[in-house]
């Protein structure tokens, strides 16, 4: 009874503590870093593979676990935010599937100087590649603090090295072998990483995209998300071969555990490795596993039991992965992790707040950004009396 | 006496001539070049000026471009610069786009407008839209180039016209060379513009040879987007073109001048931001208006300046309505006699001109 009671007193003179102590107790009960397991990758056209062991460091292991958090808080307010009808048009989200271990873990794999460039699942990228909630929330509302001023909403938005956002199914792909030929003109060891989606990969640019990567040897890492269903068609329905880390044909590829952060640095890292030196294009397939029906409007219990759902969550959820990790071997504590829970909602709450208060941007500013460093100049508008002006 | 009088005339003659001859000397003098060595020019000048520019697309490289446009630039630039892509329209574009967009200038060729519209949503919107879309955050500065429009007996699927297409599009810049002076100084320009612009050439007109005048051969010589040109100035009526019909505009002009007939040509150089302005002054000098295109009739560029003209002050000076000579609304047949009268000729401009003027 006494020993109880001094562990919960210890653990409420943590909680109690200011920060500063409280690193010196976390010094004293957590482990510094920890080494895991990690699954094992299928090769195409490779000799070696990621390492299947990688150590995490509490450090990193708090930071991943927070970044996790804020991307599936924020894409749940844009839920709710949708659901209330103040986000409007076409609002993709990160949710279901759980991807947060994808944009995370890629995030983790390279450096802020190498590129990114997706399709319209984009908002846990934009907030990996460095835009706050706040920027993006507002965009979603088409607010004029929106990352893009309200202009192009939830596929569209923007950061450095980072370029979107791109509505129209598989462009984005030979955009991000562009990229990837800017990285090798100018020579920097800058690599570009172009993610699309199954669906998506039955799209015939893409093979041009391929073809044109490995014959200049461009840098560019082609990661295919793989969730299982492009929009209601499920892969076997739409490709006639689905192992897309083999899709590259002559480009060697991976398939990787989407659900685990760990496995995604990894391959990220050893897919980065082989691109700087120079060795052309590589493949990454990023399995994600649908436990859900394809959307909101289908909840998917028809054909599974609550519990199996369930039992599916608990296994594959990446943040809840990378918790018990963390937890288990003394990284972190579950109270600590749910503080970081605490402010990570503050934080999505005060960044929906700002979103649905901040006023819309301005009819003045309509046809402004037409043109890039040109004088102002007038744009019609509905009718010829009707003008707007323009400014670069 | 006579001999002796020849024996001093002629040198004479000759001495006078020498004189004539020094005195233009001091002129700058005029050189002879033709469109397609006018575009090759410009291109060196600025794959020399700035090493970001590169040029992509199909045999540009070393075949030295389908056309011979390219030539020597590979020789002169090697194979970081000038890049032979395989036939993948989409996927060339889309590499040259997102080049752009990495900061990279590329000029983009395409062997002919016809199989751009097998990347036209790379285009339109990967190019065209992304500037706006992201609130003047991303800029895409590449250029799109190539043959437009008809040639002589390739048929439908290789003779179409792309002016009204790209013109339609919010974000685009699309010129429309027709001279020499206009294909280096427009090609200089889009080169130098951080918006994506559409090049429109004329592969009839590549080897036609025009005087490119002194300030032309300057290495800074750029013709502004989004200009018209006056290239004769008339008083009867307003003709207005782009690209190759200028030429037969010019003509026409020539023929209607010996009845009496003065007519104003505008060589439009720019469709789109479209200098609508020069139009209308010229409306409301001459009270006529004609306007000439090689593509097909509906929703084209007389179209749009006809709308327009109607919706500004120069409407009321409009002593007839504006009439419009363009492509036959046909799929171009391929026979000879099918195809000549399936393009605007000389004949057609004049009649048109004769009609609005009520001759």
């Amino acid at each position: 009874m006494r020993k109880m009671l001094a562990a919960v007193s210890r653990v409420l003179s943590v909680v109690a503590q200011k920060p500063a102590s409280r690193v010196l107790v976390a010094s004293r009960h957590f482990a510094n870093d920890a080494t895991f397991e990690i699954k094992k990758c299928d090769l195409h056209r490779l000799e070696e593979g990621p390492p299947v062991t990688t150590v995490l460091t509490r450090e990193d292991g708090l930071k991943y676990y927070r970044m996790m958090q804020t991307v599936r808080r924020m894409e749940l307010k844009a839920d709710q935010l949708y659901k209330q009808k103040i986000i409007r048009g076409f609002c993709h989200l990160m949710l279901l599937p759980m991807q947060e271990a994808c944009c995370v873990g890629l995030e983790a794999g390279i450096n802020p100087t190498d590129h990114l460039i997706t399709a319209y699942r984009a908002h846990g990228f934009t907030f990996t590649r460095g835009l706050s909630v706040r920027e993006i929330l507002a965009e979603l509302t088409g607010r004029r603090g929106g990352c893009a001023k309200g202009k192009g909403g939830s596929m569209h938005m923007y950061a450095k090295n980072f370029y979107g956002g791109n509505g129209i199914v598989g462009a984005q792909v030979p955009l991000g072998a562009g990229i990837a030929l800017a990285c090798k003109y100018n020579g920097k060891d800058e690599v570009c990483l172009t993610l699309y989606g199954d669906g998506a990969a039955n799209q015939g640019q893409i093979f041009e995209a391929y073809n044109m990567a490995a014959l200049w040897k461009l840098p560019c890492i082609f990661i295919c998300e793989n969730n299982r269903y492009g929009m209601g068609t499920s892969v076997e329905r739409a490709a006639a071969s689905t192992d897309y880390y083999k899709r590259g044909d002559f480009i060697p590829g991976l398939r990787v555990d989407g659900m685990d952060i760990l496995c995604v640095r990894e391959a990220t890292k050893f897919a980065a490795a082989y691109c700087r030196s120079g060795k052309g294009p590589i493949l990454m397939e990023l399995q994600t596993y649908r436990y859900h029906g394809h959307s909101m409007s289908d909840p998917g219990v028809s054909y599974r039991t609550r519990e199996e759902i369930q039992e599916v969550r608990s296994k594959s959820d990446p943040i809840m992965l990378l918790k018990d990790r963390m937890v288990n071997s003394n990284l972190a504590s579950v109270e600590e992790l749910k503080e970081i829970d605490v402010e990570v909602r503050k934080e999505i709450e005060d960044a929906a707040q700002f979103a649905t208060a901040d006023p819309e941007p301005p009819l003045e500013e309509l046809g402004y950004h037409i043109y890039c460093n040109d004088p102002p100049f007038e744009v019609r508008g509905a009718n010829q009396w009707i003008k707007f002006k323009s400014i670069s | 006496m006579a001999v002796a009088a020849v024996l001093v005339r002629r040198p004479l003659e000759q001495v006078s001539g020498l004189l004539r001859r020094r005195f233009h000397r001091t002129a700058p003098a005029a050189l002879q070049v033709t469109v397609r060595d006018a575009i090759n020019q410009g291109m060196d000048e600025e794959l020399e000026r700035d090493e970001k520019v590169f040029l992509l697309g199909e045999e540009v490289a070393q075949y030295d471009g389908a056309y011979k446009v390219s030539r020597g630039l590979w020789k002169k630039y090697g194979d970081k610069r000038i890049i032979d892509t395989p036939i993948s329209e989409m996927g060339f574009a889309g590499i040259a786009v997102g080049a752009a967009m990495a900061g990279l200038r590329p000029i983009c060729e395409f062997m002919t407008f016809n199989f751009s519209m097998q990347a036209i949503d790379q285009v339109i919107n990967s190019a065209a839209k992304t500037y706006y879309m992201s609130g003047g955050l991303q800029s895409v500065p590449i250029v799109f180039r190539g043959p437009n429009g008809a040639s002589a007996g390739v048929a439908a699927q290789h003779s179409q016209c792309f002016a009204a297409w790209y013109g339609h599009c919010p974000g685009l810049k699309v010129v429309s060379p027709w001279s020499s002076e206009d294909a280096k100084g427009l090609i200089k320009s889009a080169i130098r513009d951080n918006n994506p612009v559409v090049v429109l050439e004329n592969e009839l007109m590549y080897g036609v040879p025009f005087e490119l005048p002194s300030e032309a051969q300057s290495k800074d010589f750029l013709i502004p987007i989004g200009k018209a040109k006056i290239e004769r100035q008339g008083t009867h009526v307003t003709i207005v073109a782009h690209s190759r019909p200028v030429g037969h505009c010019l003509e026409a002009a020539t023929v209607l001048s010996k009845e009496g007939i003065e007519c104003e040509v505008i060589n439009l150089r720019t469709i789109r931001p479209m200098d609508i302005e020069t139009i209308e002054a010229s409306v409301m000098k001459t009270n006529h208006l004609v306007t000439v295109e090689g593509g097909w009739p509906q929703f084209g560029v007389g179209a749009e300046i006809c709308a327009r003209i109607m919706e500004g002050p120069a409407f009321n000076f409009l002593d007839a309505p504006a009439v419009r000579v363009t492509g036959a609304d046909v799929p171009m047949p391929y026979a000879k006699i099918l195809e000549d009268n399936s393009v605007p000729q000389v004949k057609d401009i004049i009649f048109a001109i004769k009609k609005t003027l009520n001759i």
